[in-house]
């Protein structure tokens, strides 16, 4: 009696571990195969010596360049750079409150045939010296990087 | 003065938590009441110490004590005295000491109200704790002293973020930290059972309040500020999948795994090995948050400013406390633990079910949650994971999970019997149904998949309800007098678990039926969304005690409503020299209207979004059922 119990919490073990394995790996293989769920980063200099497809997803980010922004009813222009390079942008819709030119931002969407990236979300942060680990890095691979002052 | 007193009682509180872990480990061992009754007393001098620690820097925040670097550059002598009260922990420093705190407090809370327990378990777990605490009183002073001087003191501050000037932001901090730190406690349970040469199921019985406890305010926490960033960030939505959102869902997961599972272990010693392996890993997991909030590895809409040295920090304390003790778990699980079988139709398999969907459902948010980071180290480039990969890979967790959910508290321990349930869960099923009719009425263009997350939140509710009336043997004679003398772990369950179908059916109002118009409207413009109509008369100014603020006003042209006025507005904080949104919402069980207002156009026209969310407020309210639930079952003697 006792070893059988014994066996069915083995089993059970095993059970509840092969369980566990099987179903983190069909995450995993989700995670890796669906090219939705996956969205890189690309910096402006990345995106000027290899350029991504048209309709892919992507985040890009970088600086809101000075006095790029025009605005059209409820459609807003803007150029993103990392100081080397430089992409258009177009949003629709509300822009979060601490957008501004000359601040970092990130940017997710896909480039349509005329080479415009088009936003879906412009991401928000909640804290205007914050700058974005992304656009921090792609200032300094562009050596545009002005030191830590402005990060904390 | 009284700064550079809360200065010392931390130090001091940083050289008691020595005192607390040895002499009471010591103790333990030598098996001296005495040493242990040091112990005890050093957990409670410690909080006290920190209690000190921590009303000195509110006094100074309170004071506008700018000669303090910390309330420099966080606050403002124009704030409203609640936010400067709240700004002590709107910052990393003030939330740090706030968590040391917290951990004080459930130390203290422990040492005062554990007399049941034997005092050389009692010295076990205090002596942990103790080490605990000093790996964060460590951090805080050698990485975060909130005390630090600034001298020339400025006359003026920064100002505190004003996104975070807000009552619901004020206090989920406190209520968040409430929660992660009380799996502290769980944590240091678990391991003074292992410290034993043999483990004994007791430490499941007195544990099981603790984890109730922490997950209440867990809950609470993150439902609060899910709640807030639904109303202050102006995007009407409430769960981004975030990085920093995920941080708290993954130890609120694996915290109601383990709440299900240490009633079996309480029970009869079931799932030992498995109910301590768990209790280490949800306050790992609360220590992972606290790392990815407060080290900014990953970009996260919520992200605040911050220090990788920091961040190094805490990832220390992780591999060192979490290593430790699994070490331990791997020399105590050497032993020989006596095995219980049971039942495939009984009260344990169904908790057993229970960890496996929530298990799973942490490590599948873990893994994309901290994906981006391995294909960042590994060179692979920066990505991101968003909504579509949670969506694919918890679906198919939730639906099996949800469609076993009610069968759970009809089954009893051992064994049971298809009997008990199959005629009320025919009625729950048979009520689901029906009531997905009614909505197909309501809504002809309803569709199938959401037609199905209805007959599930349905199911969830009906089947919830099933279980206690079923039991008290309903319309037979006396079954009200039956029904309240139920054990109330069945209430807490009843509520809990109808609490998800609540949660679910407001997820699916706000996510399948909202509706959103844009506009740019001149004053005078009218606009309408679902059944309602507005006119947008125009945009006023108006100050704030530290603001000044714009604010558009829509009214209401037909229906009940006809005439009140939304005002959504546009604030702009001088100190902080930025700007927030603040979303005017109309209230009611059946839907939120939400007005955001926009920037001006050059023409002068003003843009207005409206956002109609059925059902969104379910979402919380089902939060709040979870909780209620969970007090009860606080109240109650033993588990089930």
């Amino acid at each position: 009696m006792v070893h059988k119990a014994k066996r069915a919490q083995k089993l059970r073990a095993f059970l509840i571990f092969g369980g566990l394995v099987a179903l983190t790996l069909i995450a995993f293989i989700t995670l890796t195969t669906l090219e939705d769920n996956l969205v890189f980063f690309r910096s402006p200099s990345d995106l000027a010596t290899k350029p991504a497809p048209v309709g892919q997803k992507l985040r890009v980010g970088g600086l809101v360049l000075e006095d790029s922004m025009m605005r059209q009813d409820l459609t807003v222009n803007f150029i993103v750079t990392d100081l080397n390079n430089k992409i258009n942008v177009r949003y629709t819709g509300i822009l979060p409150d601490l957008f501004r030119e000359g601040q970092g931002v990130v940017a997710e969407g896909a480039f349509d045939p005329s080479g415009v990236f088009v936003a879906e979300t412009v991401l928000a942060k909640h804290d205007e010296t914050y700058m974005p680990p992304e656009v921090a890095e792609a200032l300094k691979n562009a050596g545009q990087w002005q030191g830590d002052q402005d990060a904390r | 003065m009284l700064v550079e007193l809360g200065h010392f009682a931390l130090i001091l509180a940083f050289l008691i938590t020595l005192v607390q872990g040895s002499l009471s480990l010591v103790g333990a061992r030598r098996q001296s009441d005495y040493l242990i009754g040091v112990g005890l007393k050093a957990a409670q001098i410690q909080c006290l110490l920190l209690t000190l620690s921590f009303m000195a820097l509110v006094y100074a925040f309170l004071r506008s004590d700018f000669s303090v670097l910390l309330v420099a550059t966080n606050s403002h002598i124009n704030k409203p005295l609640i936010y400067k009260f709240a700004g002590t922990w709107g910052n990393h420093e003030g939330s740090m000491l706030l968590w040391a705190l917290m951990l004080a407090l459930y130390g203290a809370a422990f040492a005062l109200f554990s007399k049941q327990i034997p005092l050389g378990f009692r010295a076990r777990v205090i002596g942990v704790h103790g080490f605990m605490s000093l790996t964060f009183l460590a951090f805080i002073l050698f990485t975060s002293n909130p005390f630090e001087r600034l001298l020339p003191a400025p006359f003026e501050g920064n100002g505190l973020n004003p996104i975070l000037q807000d009552p619901a932001l004020a206090a989920h901090p406190p209520l968040l930290y409430a929660g992660y730190v009380g799996f502290s406690i769980t944590f240091a349970f678990a391991l003074a059972a292992m410290l034993y040469s043999k483990i004994e199921r007791d430490w499941a019985v007195w544990v099981r309040r603790w984890v109730l406890v922490s997950w209440i305010f867990l809950t609470l926490g993150i439902g609060l500020g899910s709640f807030w960033a639904y109303y202050e960030l102006g995007w009407g939505g409430f769960w981004f999948w975030d990085p920093v959102e995920n941080a708290s869902l993954m130890p609120w997961l694996a915290g109601t795994a383990l709440l299900h599972s240490v009633m079996a272990t309480a029970r009869n010693g079931q799932f030992m090995r498995w109910t301590l392996l768990l209790a280490i890993l949800t306050y790992a997991l609360s220590l992972v948050g606290t790392f990815l909030v407060r080290s900014g590895v990953l970009t996260s809409v919520h992200a605040f400013a911050n220090d990788p040295e920091r961040g190094i920090f805490i990832l220390l304390i992780i591999v060192v406390s979490v290593g430790a003790a699994l070490a331990i778990y791997a020399r105590a699980m050497r032993q020989e633990l006596p095995s219980v079988g049971t039942n495939l139709i009984s009260r344990e398999s169904a908790l057993m079910l229970n960890n496996v969907f929530l298990a799973t459902a942490t490590s599948t948010v873990f893994i994309g949650t901290l994906y981006p980071l391995f294909v960042d180290a590994l060179g692979y480039g920066k990505i991101s994971v968003g909504s579509p990969y949670f969506a694919a890979v918890l679906t198919p967790i939730c639906v099996p999970f949800f469609m076993l959910l009610p069968f759970g508290p009809f089954l009893s321990w051992q064994k049971s019997l298809a009997t008990q349930f199959i005629k009320p869960l025919l009625v729950a099923i048979t009520l689901a149904a029906l009531s997905v009719a009614v909505f197909w009425q309501i809504r002809p263009s309803l569709g199938v998949p959401v037609a199905f997350a209805l007959l599930g939140a349905f199911w969830l509710i009906f089947g919830a309800c099933a279980a206690p009336l079923a039991r008290a043997r309903l319309f037979e004679t006396g079954w009200i007098s039956r029904l309240i003398r139920l054990p109330r772990p069945l209430y807490a369950a009843t509520l809990a678990h109808a609490g998800i179908g609540v949660m679910v059916l407001g997820i699916i109002g706000a996510t399948a039926w909202r509706e959103e118009v844009v506009v740019a409207a001149n004053a005078g413009d009218r606009l309408s969304i679902g059944t309602y109509d507005f006119v947008f008369d125009g945009v006023q100014t108006h100050e704030g005690p530290n603001y000044l603020a714009e604010r558009g006003s829509l009214r209401f042209l037909s229906g009940a409503r006809a005439g009140d006025v939304l005002y959504p507005e546009k604030r702009v904080y001088q100190a902080e020299r930025s700007q927030t949104t603040e979303a005017a919402i109309d209230i009611s069980l059946m839907r939120h209207v939400y007005a955001a207002l926009g920037e001006t156009l050059e023409d002068g026209r003003r843009v207005v979004r409206v956002w109609l969310h059925p059902l969104v407020v379910l979402i919380w309210m089902g939060g709040l059922m979870m909780s209620l639930g969970g007090l009860i079952g606080l109240t109650a003697r033993r588990a089930a």
